[in-house]
């Protein structure tokens, strides 16, 4: 580390501006070329909730068509494009991005470090996040290929063969998918290299592996999930790509290859992707639901002990996604078992972080709010997904809306609640402003409401046997009325994530001054000014216990004397 | 955070190479465990074509190049460390030659398989699933024998010094890496599968 320059203090240049003003050319260039771990953060956190917003209207408009009964607003190919892209959008360029940027902003400041391991490794794997999202959206410009057929991808997220054949997907739509998905990939495990390496390696003097915040703890584990599974799709996809272009025969059942093994490989690496998503969510609460508490987490090795439980676990229980494909009793029994036993780590942490707060003083500020809704919501979730790991129970219910239920309660209901908590918890440090609390008290009141309209009514219509991924239903079905309720949630949900966007807009332009700790907070990150300075530390932090702030902010009664 | 009252050590931390080079590492077996699976998943199901048994040879020399070739790396290390630039130079140009003639007996190989029993990766299964492993693994050959030149040509042009040993050693960690993705191929390409 002795070899970065710092700059003088007298001219501290801080995330946001340089100082003086300057053209936007040179500020765009600045942004451009910079390898600050705190820009690249904002960055990666900012395209991925544009993303998000690009996201949400391909959901929103699924569900107006869904609003009647035999409802022609989108045609068939329309919307299996949209849930393609959709599905697609979230996972990869809304789930990573902001997952890998709030580890960039927040590792070397937690840690007490002044920047990621490998700087430029990190600026390359935003661009190439950034380029794949790009190129998986270009192909509603050059879907069609030589062929003249198909314009975005319509496959699916999971995009099962033989369907994605060159037989089957005719033009290039297919290649978008594959290719914007396999180069964002490059980018997501050049981020878990370098959170990986920073966290072992650059941690200031004392801050050893039990003083860890939980936040860097969780994004270790996550980090490691991805390097094991992200890769095994790179290689699925590299094969596909094979079948499609050099005419291998992996997936190509005429030839003999095997359907199933697609779905084995995809999943293989989709069921770890579903906890690299949410154990973020896990680490944001771990590191919201104390401060508002005034407690220490409850079980702070245990918790680490249950996440690491939990990315052990993930890698073996994929199949409960192929249940009806016919697996055989043994392997059934197997992956069923696997995945019920992750309910006991991930319940140990639903009763820490409850006993965090138990007897705590509750601040109910906003990432406050959204974390008590991530509680009750995600303990929904875990139940259904304790029900949807039976696999008889799944025989009935797979594909239905009741497994997109499940999986929305955990996405939205999980990591969307916990990230917008957390963007409103860290916004302050990031930005030097503090978000108007009643706009943000609406968007969460809004977005709450909307959400159980939107998806606790979509058990209903999985219930009653309404698959998903159909583009219109007959009347007689008796879905109408459910679907209605479904959708107008969307409206609340979208009136919400816009009061979300100009509370931001309004906090950079007339928030309050913010000040160093406005939450009065225990981990590093608070030290420091906000936003910090290009350099994070004047000098560099030596920590005592786990509340390093807590230590300075009480001397008389340090945590270290009972650590 | 104070600075003065100081009781503990913190320990010394590992050195941001190696974790970053074995996180590599980790990611890269990862991905060849699936061609890996797929290999021996399809073994015995290509419908027609040439089968394995029929047309591969166990490749004794290729094997034994690239198994001496981990040899040569680290004595070329240990050279660097020692400071003795000529040894080092010496075993980094055995290690680069014996790869090249990996290669090249791959070469001699595909080019058999290709224009002897008409092979290609559309043929059938085993082509597939052959040419993909096979050929995944010689990429990675590939461009550890270009980093070795890379290496080798700033050594020669004298920018190279015993101080960079570390950062060599991690590219002996590369080529170790390759090698035993060799015996994974060798094992199921050339033994279970044939």
């Amino acid at each position: 580390m002795a070899s970065i320059d710092l700059p003088s203090p007298g001219t501290q240049a801080s995330t946001w501006t340089s100082p003086g003003r300057e053209q936007w050319t040179t500020v765009l260039h600045s942004w451009v070329t910079t390898v600050d771990h705190k820009r690249l953060g904002i960055l990666y956190v900012g395209c991925g909730l544009v993303f998000l917003l690009i996201g949400g209207a391909e959901a929103a408009m699924m569900r107006f068509q869904l609003f009647f009964a035999q409802n022609d607003l989108l045609s068939p190919q329309v919307f299996n494009r949209f849930f393609t892209m959709h599905g697609t959008t979230m996972v990869f360029f809304v789930g990573m991005p902001i997952i890998i940027g709030m580890g960039n902003y927040l590792i070397p400041i937690m840690i007490g470090a002044r920047d990621m391991a490998f700087p430029r490794l990190n600026a390359w794997g935003f661009w190439m996040f950034l380029f794949g999202g790009l190129i998986f959206y270009f192909s509603y410009l050059g879907g069609d290929g030589l062929y003249a057929a198909g314009t975005a991808p319509d496959v699916g997220w999971f995009a099962y063969a033989p369907l994605t054949g060159k037989a089957f997907s005719r033009g290039n739509s297919t290649d978008y998918w594959v290719l914007g998905i396999l180069i964002s990939g490059f980018g997501s495990i050049a981020g878990a290299i370098n959170m990986i390496t920073t966290t072992l390696s650059m941690r200031c003097p004392g801050m050893t592996l039990g003083r860890l915040p939980l936040f860097v703890w969780m994004m270790l584990i996550v980090s490691g999930l991805i390097l094991i599974a992200l890769s095994p799709l790179t290689a699925a996809q590299v094969m596909l790509l094979f079948d499609r272009f050099l005419g291998a025969h992996f997936f190509d059942t005429q030839a003999g290859g095997d359907a199933v093994l697609w779905q084995h490989f995809f999943w293989f690496f989709g069921h770890p992707e579903v906890y690299i998503l949410i154990i973020p969510g896990f680490a944001y609460a771990s590191e919201i639901i104390p401060v508002f508490s005034r407690k220490v987490i409850f079980g702070y090795p245990i918790m680490v002990g249950a996440t690491c439980a939990i990315g052990l676990l993930s890698v073996g229980v994929w199949a409960h996604h192929m249940f009806v494909v016919g697996l055989g009793k043994g392997t059934a029994i197997w992956f069923a078992a696997i995945t019920m036993l992750v309910g006991v780590p991930t319940g140990i942490k639903i009763f820490n972080w409850v006993g965090t707060m138990y007897g705590g003083k509750l601040h109910f500020r906003l990432p406050m709010l959204f974390c008590t809704a991530f509680l009750f919501q995600f303990l929904i979730a875990g139940l259904t997904g304790i029900m949807l790991a039976a696999a008889p129970f799944t025989w009935q219910l797979s594909d239905s809306y009741f497994v997109v239920a499940h999986f929305h309660y955990v996405l939205i209901g999980g990591l969307v609640f916990t990230i917008f908590g957390a963007i409103y918890y860290w916004f302050p440090k990031v930005s030097g402003r503090m978000v108007n609390e009643t706009l943000g008290r609406w968007h969460f009141w809004l977005f709450t409401i909307g959400f159980q309209m939107t998806f606790t009514t979509m058990h209903v219509q999985g219930l009653l046997g309404m698959p998903r991924r159909i583009y219109t239903y007959p009347a007689e079905r008796g879905w109408e009325v459910w679907n209605q309720i479904t959708t107008a949630g969307v409206v609340f949900q979208g009136v919400g994530v816009l009061l979300f966007v100009i509370a931001l807009i309004h906090a950079l332009r007339r928030g309050e001054p913010a000040g160093d700790d406005p939450w009065n907070a225990w981990t590093l990150e608070w030290s420091t000014s906000s936003p910090p300075p290009a350099y994070n530390f004047a000098e560099i932090p030596e920590v005592r216990s786990r509340r390093p702030l807590w230590d300075l902010k009480h001397p008389d009664d340090p945590d270290w004397k009972y650590e | 955070m104070s600075t003065s009252v100081q009781t503990h050590t913190s320990p010394r931390l590992p050195d941001r190479g190696r974790v970053g080079m074995t996180c590599l590492i980790i990611t890269e077996s990862a991905f060849f465990s699936i061609f890996v699976v797929g290999y021996l998943f399809y073994i015995g199901k290509s419908q027609h074509g040439p089968q394995p048994a029929d047309v591969l040879e166990f490749p004794w020399l290729a094997t034994a190049c690239l198994l001496s070739s981990s040899a040569t790396i680290m004595l070329a290390v240990a050279g660097l460390r020692a400071g003795a630039m000529a040894r080092f130079s010496l075993g980094l140009l055995a290690t680069m030659v014996l790869g090249a003639t990996f290669l090249g007996f791959t070469a001699m190989e595909w080019r058999g398989l290709i224009e002897g029993h008409g092979l290609t990766i559309r043929t059938n299964l085993f082509g597939t699933t052959f040419y993909s492993l096979v050929g995944f693994h010689a990429a990675h050959v590939m461009i550890g024998v270009l980093a070795m030149s890379l290496v080798l040509s700033l050594s020669l042009l004298g920018h190279v010094e015993k101080r960079h040993a570390e950062r060599v050693e991690l590219l002996s960690w590369y080529w170790h890496f390759v090698d035993a993705v060799w015996l994974a191929v060798l094992a199921s390409v050339y033994v279970i599968g044939r």
